[in-house]
């Protein structure tokens, strides 16, 4: 890369501390915009736990988040995702009982502009939000490639679809930044190989992104840069 | 449903006055409807935000007391020298008032108990119940306590020389199917929309709601406050109905009655709590038609309740949709999907 | 003062009930993840026991106590394997439910056989109080003290003495892994929810005698039990019986000296009020997100 561009994300000599055990001891890396990042590490690394502290759902025993200059320390995770920093789950990623699209106008959340009392009067603001909201979310299930499964529950997906259906609703959330929690595990090679696809559009759209992997070669082949984390330290 | 079945149920219901002349079966109704309503209420919170709360009847005999305190006035001292007092008002302003004041309690009570989930929250939420019970049993000076406020007036709307008064059963009957079909619109408006699509994402995966930038403890509050003022507003309709009202509004049992209409009837649907209850207010008068003592009455509740959970984990309306379903889809030789919600968007 | 003296040792003589109370539903709650709302109804089902057999069968009030026990005991098992063992891995809502509607039907079972007449249960003990100075206190009520403390004791020696107590905390820790040990988890379960309701029932037993017996006695029993290990931390023993004296004092001292018509609302605002101030302070353990 030729101009440094500027930093988007910066961790400072975070340490995290579950009474006596230390899950994080003194992390600190950054990342730029435009970049993608992958998080790497043995199992109990702390990886998980990066993600929970820089999202707003785990309080860091000490250290500083900073996302675009704003100090994340004692912002909730709802605050955090509006700033445009939005993560995806490890495990569950989507609402079981919902069908994708309405799990992706759920994402939408923050877009929608009606507030209470047009809901509740069906205001014309009300039907025209919701008809902005649901054009976009047709417009996402096609840029991840979902769109034929928008009516089935997301719960009776594969979990492959499920890990899609996440990133779609992450996407929703318009992030400036992306952090991915495992997004591949699970997957079959084609399956991730489209998913490799996917990852590369959603950086040309702007967004920049933070993965935590243990599927090496896709780490390699989509991250401009790793980050190795070994029992709470940074060792490359 | 189709718009146009409705409105055919609705126009079937309304007019049942002119052929149902026996006021018992429309005495019936008018309970069943009221309770119908505070059954929907607690499916917002139940159904739709998943949050067991066990303390509902608060809202309604709140709304009970506030409804006939205002519209009989009351004096009460707060200091040995300072009174606070009210002269009567017209029954339609209490019955606003109670709603208000419902929905106020909801809010603070919102506010303080969703900080703790899951058996603390059933926990804390039936708790606030008991104390609102035992302040209405020992304030005696604001409610009588025990001896339970009589004499409540009845509504009556107009004025000079044009008055309606729903001091007649038909009449009631009419304002509780009203007011039970505005209560069902506000709730499907609120859950097809953005608000009620947050209610049902932290039901699902409160994490994942939050993390794409959903304010959880606000809607949870929303949920709670529409949810206590419609409760409010159906205990407002009890009291100027049976017009009197004592402290046993409180009791347990009733949150227990709302719960079970809406666990039977399917939780999280439109209409599961109307379903539920239909058959929990219908069959309790049948049964004392038999002759049935109370105490049977009550171990069959138990039992179905029991047997619910077990066999209809999701109640009978969901039950009826996926068997419709699957008939439909059955030719087509398709795995049958469950959708958890009546309507789609 | 000496007035106050006698309230402290009221609150410790009731304390030592409601810490009995609060243990067996604690217990519960930890090991099987399960709201026991039939908890007061076999609170009242003991002292029903005492009752038919002390007062109907002519049995010594010692063994009525001890039978009033195992049959306690063996009513949880039933309710345990028919109710709760096809719900493994179920909600808490689910089972939560579930046990409400057995509260239901215990609690109108009982008014159906006995009649909503309050009964007494006759006592051995000498009728004029111990006294002591200024104070004073019965001596059935010694006895219901002595006992609790000995049958908390007793729970505590079963927990972390035995093997079953260790298969109790292996199971509260971890369920999974305990289950791939070796431990039967089902055994484990039907275990301690036999004991909960032993413990209940020997409440029940205990204070039957004390006051009256009657359908509704369980309803109050089971709300201060509520109280009891929320303010201890649902699932914690320790917690319980800190929380039963606890609870035992705020009602002494509200009730003697701000107004007894809310002694029973004491419990719930304490609830109220530590839920105002330091609601983190409730949680026994934080879960993994993601």
């Amino acid at each position: 890369m030729s101009a440094q561009p500027e930093t988007v994300l910066s961790i400072d000599q975070v340490a995290v501390h579950f009474g006596g055990l230390v899950a994080i001891s003194d992390m600190t890396f950054a990342v730029r915009s435009g970049e993608i990042v992958g998080l790497i590490g043995p199992n109990g690394a702390g990886k998980t736990t990066a993600f929970n502290v820089v999202t707003g759902f785990l309080k860091p025993t000490s250290g500083e988040v900073r996302y675009r200059s704003n100090p994340l320390n004692g912002l909730k995770p709802h605050e955090i995702a509006k700033l445009g920093l939005v993560r995806t789950f490890q495990r569950t990623s989507v609402f079981q009982e919902r069908n994708v699209f309405q799990n992706v106008l759920t994402g939408l959340h923050g877009r929608g502009r009606s507030s209470l009392w047009d809901t509740l009067l069906g205001t014309p603001r009300e039907k025209s939000s919701e008809r902005e909201l649901k054009d976009e979310a047709n417009e996402i299930l096609r840029f991840v490639g979902l769109e034929q499964r928008a009516h089935e529950p997301a719960g009776t997906l594969p979990y492959g679809e499920q890990r899609l259906i996440g990133v779609a609703l992450a996407l929703a959330a318009k992030p400036s930044m992306l952090l991915l929690d495992e997004p591949v595990s699970g997957m079959n090679p084609s399956e991730t190989a489209r998913f490799v696809k996917l990852v590369e559009k959603i950086r040309e759209s702007g967004v920049t992104i933070l993965l935590v992997e243990h599927d090496m070669p896709m780490v390699m082949k989509v991250c401009d840069r790793i980050v190795v984390l070994n029992y709470g330290r940074i060792i490359a | 449903m189709s718009r146009l079945l409705v409105s055919i149920l609705v126009a079937l219901l309304a007019s049942v006055p002119l052929w149902l002349t026996d006021f018992y079966y429309l005495h019936v109704l008018i309970v069943t409807g009221i309770f119908i309503v505070a059954a929907m209420s607690l499916n917002l919170l139940l159904g739709y935000t998943g949050q067991l709360s066990l303390g509902h009847v608060a809202f309604f005999g709140i709304g009970a007391y506030t409804s006939a305190l205002v519209s009989l006035g009351f004096e009460v001292h707060i200091l040995p020298d300072v009174t606070v007092g009210m002269a009567p008002k017209p029954v339609w302003f209490a019955m606003l008032c109670a709603t208000a004041v419902a929905g106020l309690t909801g809010y603070a009570i919102g506010k303080l108990s969703f900080r703790v989930r899951g058996a603390y929250f059933v926990i804390v939420s039936i708790s606030f119940a008991e104390v609102v019970r035992l302040v209405a049993l020992n304030w005696v000076e604001l409610t009588q306590g025990p001896m339970a406020l009589n004499n409540i007036p009845a509504l009556t709307l107009g004025f000079d020389g044009f008055e309606l008064s729903f001091l007649r059963k038909p009449a009631f009957y009419l304002l509780v199917l009203t007011m039970l079909v505005v209560c069902y619109v506000i709730i499907a408006r609120l859950v097809n929309s953005r608000a009620g699509r947050a209610m049902i994402a932290l039901r699902e995966n409160e994490s994942l709601a939050m993390s794409v930038g959903i304010d959880v403890t606000r809607y949870l509050v929303v949920a709670t406050v529409v949810s206590a003022a419609m409760a409010g507003m159906a205990g407002a309709l009890y009291t100027h109905y049976i017009r009197i009202v004592d402290p046993d509004i409180f009791l347990f049992i009733y949150t227990v009655t709302m719960v079970i209409m809406v666990v039977t009837g399917g939780k999280g649907t439109l209409a599961g709590p109307i379903v539920g209850g239909v058959i929990f207010g219908i069959v309790p008068e049948v049964l004392r038609g038999m002759e049935i003592r109370p105490e049977v009455q009550w171990i069959a509740y138990g039992v179905l309740m029991v047997l619910v959970v077990y066999f209809l984990p999701r109640g009978i309306v969901p039950a009826i949709e996926s068997y419709m379903s699957s008939r439909r889809r059955a030719p087509k030789g398709e795995a049958v999907a469950v959708a958890p919600e009546a309507p789609q968007q | 003062m000496g007035e106050l003296v006698q309230h402290l040792l009221n609150a410790t003589i009731l304390g030592g009930t409601y810490a009995l109370l609060g243990i067996g539903l604690t217990l519960i709650f930890g090991i099987m993840r399960v709201v026991n709302f039939t908890h007061g109804e076999l609170y009242a089902f003991g002292a029903y026991c005492m009752y038919a057999l002390a007062m109907l069968l002519g049995v010594n009030f010692f063994v009525a106590l001890v039978l009033a026990m195992i049959l306690g005991a063996a009513l949880g098992a039933v309710l345990e394997i028919v109710l709760l063992s096809r719900l493994r891995g179920a909600d808490i809502d689910t089972t939560m439910l579930v046990m409400i509607g057995a509260w239901i039907v215990m609690q109108n079972t009982e008014q159906l056989v006995w009649s909503g007449v309050a009964l007494s249960i006759a006592n051995p003990f000498p009728a004029d109080p111990l006294v002591m100075g200024p104070l004073s206190v019965s001596w059935n009520r010694v006895f219901v003290f002595a006992a609790a403390l000995l049958l908390i004791a007793g729970t505590y020696h079963l927990v972390n003495r035995t093997r079953l107590g260790k298969a109790m905390r292996a199971t509260f820790q971890d369920r999974d892994t305990a289950a791939l040990m070796g431990i039967r988890i089902d055994r484990i379960h039907t275990a301690t929810f036999a004991l909960g309701s032993s413990l209940a029932a020997a409440a029940g037993a205990l204070l039957g005698p004390v006051f009256v017996v009657a359908p509704t006695m369980g309803d109050l029993a089971a709300s201060k039990a509520f109280a009891i290990v929320i303010l201890g931390g649902l699932g914690s023993v320790t917690g319980a019986t800190l929380g039963g004296f606890i609870l035992a004092f705020v009602e002494e001292i509200g009730a003697g000296y701000i107004s007894s018509g809310y002694r029973d609302a004491m419990g719930f605002l304490l609830i109220i009020l530590i839920l105002l101030v330091r609601p983190t302070g409730l949680f026994a353990q934080k879960e993994r997100i993601g």
